[in-house]
This record gives C-alpha cells, structure tokens and sequence, in this order.
C-alpha cells in the first residue's frame, strides 16, 4: 500500500489492517502504561512508559502522520527516555518504590480521582467526536507529510516555533550555567605543565618507596629503610607514626623450632 | 529526468504491490543478508587484521578459513549459559534480542537495487519504502542504544553498568550529529525516502567538456563532503567500532556491557554489532554514495544501471565500507571518554551547523540571477579569504639557546656535565685498533686520532 493510498484510506474510513494494528496496539499501550504504574523498580518503570510510547509512534503513523510518528520514536524514546534511564542508572539499580503511606487513603483518593479523570475526558471525548466525519487530511497531506508540517511551522507558526526554540535554548543555556565549573586559565594545568612539576627539583618524580614490610615485620607503620641506612617517613601513611622495632621486636620467636 | 531512468528507478508509488510470497522473500532476503554479512564479516575482520599486523588469521576451518566463524558460532551455541545472581532476569533476556532486532529492521528501507523483475512481477530491489524511510533508519539506530544499556544494567555488576553508562551518552551525542549529516542530504534530495534519495543522485546534470558529455558527480559524498565525513565518524561512533568502542574497553571494562553474557545472548550481542557495521554501511552508501548506481568508469556500459548488476555494485560499495571500519580498528588506538565527547559536541557539532546554514544560502541563492549569484559568493569568499590573512597568529617565542637554557634551570636541578667536555675514546676502542692489522689504504687524518 502506498503512501497516497494510506493517505487516502485513512481519511475516509477505518481500514481492516489498521483496524487489527489498533486492537493489537491498543490493549499493549495500555499494558505499558498501567505497568509503569505497577511497577516497583524505576527502570521496570520506564520500559513500560517505553512500550506505551512506541504503542502511540505506531498510532501515529497510523493516523496518516508517518512523520510525527517517527519522531515520537526518536525524540521520545530515544533520546529522553534514554536520558530518564541514564539517570535512573545513576541513582543505582536497587532504587525502589517504598510501600509506606504516609498520607492515610491517598492511595484510594488518587484512584478514585483519576478513573474520574479518565471517565471524563474520555466521554467528552466520545460524546464530542461521536459521528463527527474527519474533512480536510487529503488537503494538508496533499504535497506530502513532510513538507505539510513544514510548510505549517514556517509560515503560520514560525513564531510560536521561534519562541519555543528560543526558550530551550534558554533552559540548555541555562542548565549549563549551572553545571558549569568556571576554572581560570592560569589554574589549568596541561600534560606539559604537569610533567614540568613533576620532574621540578626537590619533588622525586618516581613512586614513593613502599613501607618497610621485612620478614620481621609486617606492620606498614615500619618505615622503608633508604640505600644509605636511613629511615624514610615518605614509605609509611601520614597518619601513621614513624616507628622502628626494638632489638627485642626484631629478635626471633622462638617459634623456628 | 528522462525516460530510461523512470523505468529503473523506483518510485514511493511501486511499494507496497507485491504479493504476499514476493514480500516473503524480500525479507528473508535482507535477514539472510545480515546473518550471512556477520558470518563473512568477522571472517573479513580477522583476516584483514591479520594482514595488517603480518599474520595469518583465521585459516584453518575451511577454504581460507571461512568456516571458522561458523565453528565459532556453534561452540558459542555449546557453552554453558550463565545467568548472574544478581541479573534483572527479564530484562536480561531481553535486552540482545532488542539490539539484534533493531539492526536487522534497518536493513529493511536499504534499497539494494533497482526494478528487477522477479517470477513476472516488476518489483523494486528492497523490503519497502516510506516517505520517510530514513527516520526510520534513525529511530532503529537510536532504539539499539536500549538493547546495550539495558544489558549493561541486568547484568547486575560493575563492569557492565559503567559500559552500559558510557554506550548511552556516547549514542545520544552521536546521534545528534548523525542527524544533523543527514540534515543536508534531505536540503539537497528534497526527500526522505531512500530510493528518492538514490535517485536523485542519479540524476545528476551533464557537463560537455572537450565534445565528450560527462555527468557531474551526482554522489552526495562529493557534493556535501563535510556532512559525509561527519557521518561516517558519527556511525563508527554510533556502532561502538574501534577507536569509539569505550563501552567495551577492554584494557578498562573487561567487556564492557557483555561482560556477564555467556553462550547465545553473547552471540547475539556479537551478531547485532556485525549487522549494525553491515546495515550502517548500507545506510552511507544509500545516502552519500549513490547506493546501487554503478561509479563513474563502469557507467559508460549502458546496462550497468539497470537489472541486477546493481546488485553488484551496491555490495561491492558495503564491503569497501566495512573495510573501513576494520581498517579503523587496525589502525587507530581507542580515545579517552573524554577527547571523545568533546569531539562530538564540540567539533562534529558545530562544524555540521556551519555547514548546513552554509549550505542553506548556497540553496536560496540557486534561484537568483547568475551576476547576483556570483557577486555573493565572491563576497562570500573574499570575507573568508580576509579573515584567513587577518586571523591573528600566535607569535612563537623565540628558543632559547643551550647556555640559556643551563642558566634557566631552578637551583638543586641535576648537575649536567661541563658544555666543552670532550668525551676521551674509550680505551677498548684503542686496544682493538692497534690489534687490527693495518689496512691495506692510506691512512686519512682522521685515523690516526682514534
């Protein structure tokens, strides 16, 4: 079936394979979104909002709008559900829902409330669109999907379009500011810099001695002993005293036999 | 467009008129394509990087080792499937069938010819076509990113969670510049349909040079240059291919995401990510390199374009790609996490903006007069040129000399021999010389010193 046809068809009445793709899809994005609901573990969560998301794409290009259909699965699941799991996965994989309830009957108020919420929209839905015949998608379809919805955002809407670029711009501007970390030029220090300080003298560029750990000892407090017989403090912890082993430490136990 | 091309190439409205056995064997085809592309692949990948680094590779389980993925994938089948204690069960199963699925449905917009005739029926050479075939290839790539990160959490330890972290903020900056390639490609075709988009790179306008008429290069590869490099970086990166495979750094992350995977999921992981080289390099030659057309030499035989040589031509096109990529591997060492972002956001980004807005005057200029035209882009180019010769260099200080260099030095530095020290020939030298017979030649100035 082609585009035109698909086109065509949509307009005018429900076809049988969109008819199976919906009772299909319908029940699945349901599924998802009760799911999202259900779900104890916040990544379970999103997946299902994922399911649902990728259930509407479908919807979409069923409804004759290939193009919003595609960038619902792109932008929506793409990109931010994925920000959504990224952070998610940051918290850390055990972050669950707790079960406590500390408003009393929230629980019972929130879903009285929205089946009523659902039961309203949804019947003044059904009561407002009942017979109602769609006119004019073969128009706005007429040059193709595409460039409808671009014709659209550049010509009527291009300011309601600016001003929504403009304020996320904004808002990316400004999540930037905040996570910005100003660091002065002088206080960057580059690979060259950092290999010049490391060689400077009176700092030793090789890794410090390890501590002092012999056969009679095994306590890391035993300083390294340096090739002409001192002790070094830079072998041992700072917060560890500098100690040596008394001749009577140092002496066997006894324990050879 | 004339009338011989109208016949070979498929339009938006010969989709969608198959049978049911035709569509069948359509898909099998492409599915069939993508396995055996993984089998061949990691073959080609071995041997090739095997002949870079001066060994043989694979060459034992058959003819010239081509089995040997073969007997890999049935060992793998073999091996014990181990699933961790602490793994999301479901998720963990889930998550390599999302990646392989996702790049097998790719392959199903990639036009891999022309209109063939197939038991009778005309029928163009791919699955099938919509208005908008390459978002859909966008949305397959961006949805793969699910199948990686959601292994990486399942697993349930640490290696695999950093590798699934990494994998999705590398795709999503990637895919941002991805897109913004393809941005241009869209200006240029003026659709979104991949065989539009090959298509119009056929149709490129003739140029008489010398009474011979040549065509101009139509392939966007040539036409949009900088969005096609930018494209190819963003898809090695988008793939996870080395030098961008920091999900699964080995040297830091084990195995990255598929650290915990064993026996079949691994397998899968392993197929999706030969397919997803297979059908990205599909996708460039569909959109920059002219897809099934024959290049420039071979179209001089008028039957190159139409029939199944394309066929030919197009898989000749892929394989040079995925040399590529395992030339890539071969070549370049992996970047650090953090060079890598920066190259994505902070060159590929505003280099592609630049180019698209360039990109865009070139295009609303094209309806003006030719003097108007011209006036702009010398205009244009004079600024640049200007602002080339204007552009403030860095003065190179000048280097100092040795003896400065020695006066420089911080006190305590290490104590440096005395610059007129004349190193005295050892004297091992000497007992050698005066026991070698004396030579037969005259005896130069020089020699005597030593």
């Amino acid at each position: 079936m082609t585009t035109q046809t698909v086109l065509a068809a949509a307009a005018t009445s429900v076809s049988t394979g969109e008819a199976v793709t919906f009772w299909i899809l319908a029940p699945l994005a349901l599924l998802g979104a009760i799911g999202m609901i259900v779900a104890r573990n916040a990544v379970h969560s999103a997946l299902w909002l994922v399911l649902t998301m990728l259930c509407l794409g479908v919807f979409y290009v069923l409804q004759a709008g290939p193009f919003i259909g595609m960038v619902q699965i792109i932008v929506y699941t793409g990109a931010i559900m994925m920000l959504f799991l990224f952070v998610l996965m940051l918290v850390g994989r055990d972050a669950s829902d707790s079960l406590i309830e500390t408003l009393r009957g929230q629980r019972i108020a929130a879903i009285v409330l929205g089946l009523g919420f659902a039961g309203l929209v949804g019947g003044g839905l059904y009561r407002a669109l009942e017979g109602v015949q769609a006119v004019g998608l073969d128009e706005a379809n007429a040059e193709g999907n595409v460039q409808g919805i671009a014709r659209l955002l550049f010509t009527k809407y291009v300011l309601a379009f600016e001003l929504t670029s403009a304020l996320l711009i904004t808002a990316a501007v400004g999540a930037m500011v905040l996570a910005h970390v100003e660091r002065r030029k002088e206080d960057r220090m580059d690979q060259v810099a950092t290999m010049k300080a490391r060689f400077r003298p009176g700092n030793y560029p090789g890794p410090k001695p390890g501590p002092g750990v012999f056969a009679t000892s095994s306590s890391v407090a035993t300083p390294a002993r340096l090739p002409d017989g001192r002790l070094t403090e830079r072998s041992t912890p700072d917060i560890l005293p500098v100690r040596e082993l008394t001749a009577e430490e140092t002496t066997l136990k006894g324990t050879e036999r | 467009m004339n009338m011989y091309l109208a016949a070979q190439d498929p339009t938006l409205a010969d989709f969608g008129k198959d049978p049911w056995w035709l569509v069948l064997i359509k898909i099998v085809f492409a599915f069939v394509f993508g396995l055996l592309a993984t089998l061949l692949g990691v073959w080609f990948e071995r041997r090739v990087v095997g002949f870079m680094q001066v060994r043989p590779g694979p060459n034992q389980v058959g003819p010239f080792g081509l089995l040997q993925t073969l007997a890999d994938g049935l060992k793998m089948a073999f091996k014990e499937d181990i699933l961790p204690k602490a793994a999301d069960k479901v998720v963990y199963f889930f998550a390599p069938v999302i990646s392989v699925v996702c790049a097998v449905t790719a392959l199903s917009v990639i036009p891999f010819g022309p209109m063939v005739s197939i038991f009778g029926h005309r029928t163009p050479l791919q699955v099938t076509d919509v208005s908008v075939a390459v978002l859909v290839l966008l949305a397959c790539s961006s949805l793969a990113v699910y199948g990686i990160v959601l292994g990486g959490w399942a697993s349930g330890s640490t290696y695999p969670l950093l590798g699934g972290l990494r994998s999705s903020a590398q795709m999503i900056s990637y895919e941002v510049a991805m897109g913004l390639s393809i941005v241009a490609v869209f200006m240029t075709a003026g659709t979104m349909s991949t065989s539009g988009i090959v298509a119009k790179q056929g149709d490129a306008t003739r140029l008489t040079v010398l009474g011979t008429e040549i065509p101009a290069p139509g392939w966007y590869a040539i036409l949009l240059l900088p969005s096609f490099i930018i494209f190819f970086i963003a898809i090695v990166g988008e793939t996870n291919r080395a030098p961008f495979d920091l999900p699964e750094a080995e040297s830091e992350l084990v195995a990255g995401f598929m650290t915990e995977y064993s026996s079949l999921k691994f397998a899968l992981f392993m197929l999706s990510e030969y397919v997803a080289m297979v059908t990205m390099s599909a996708v460039t030659v569909t959109l920059f390199l002219g897809g099934w057309r024959a290049p420039w030499p071979i179209t001089i035989w008028e039957g190159a374009n139409s029939g199944w040589w394309p066929m030919l031509w197009f898989f000749g096109k892929v394989i040079a790609l995925v040399f590529v990529f395992v030339w890539l591997r071969g070549t370049l060492p992996r970047l650090r996490y953090d060079q890598f972002m920066r190259l994505g956001w902070k060159v590929l980004l505003p280099i592609n903006l630049v180019w698209i807005l360039v990109l865009a005057g070139l295009r609303s200029i094209e309806d003006w007069e030719s003097r108007d035209r011209l006036l702009v882009t010398a205009i244009g180019a004079g600024v640049l040129l200007l602002a080339t010769l204007l552009w403030p260099s860095r003065k190179k200080a000048p280097k100092p000399t040795v003896q400065e260099q020695v006066n420089n030095r911080p006190h305590g530095s290490y104590p440096l021999p005395p610059m007129d020290l004349q190193v005295p020939p050892s004297p091992r030298t000497k007992r050698v010389v005066a026991e070698r017979e004396p030579a037969n030649v005259a005896a130069g100035p020089d020699s005597r010193e030593v």
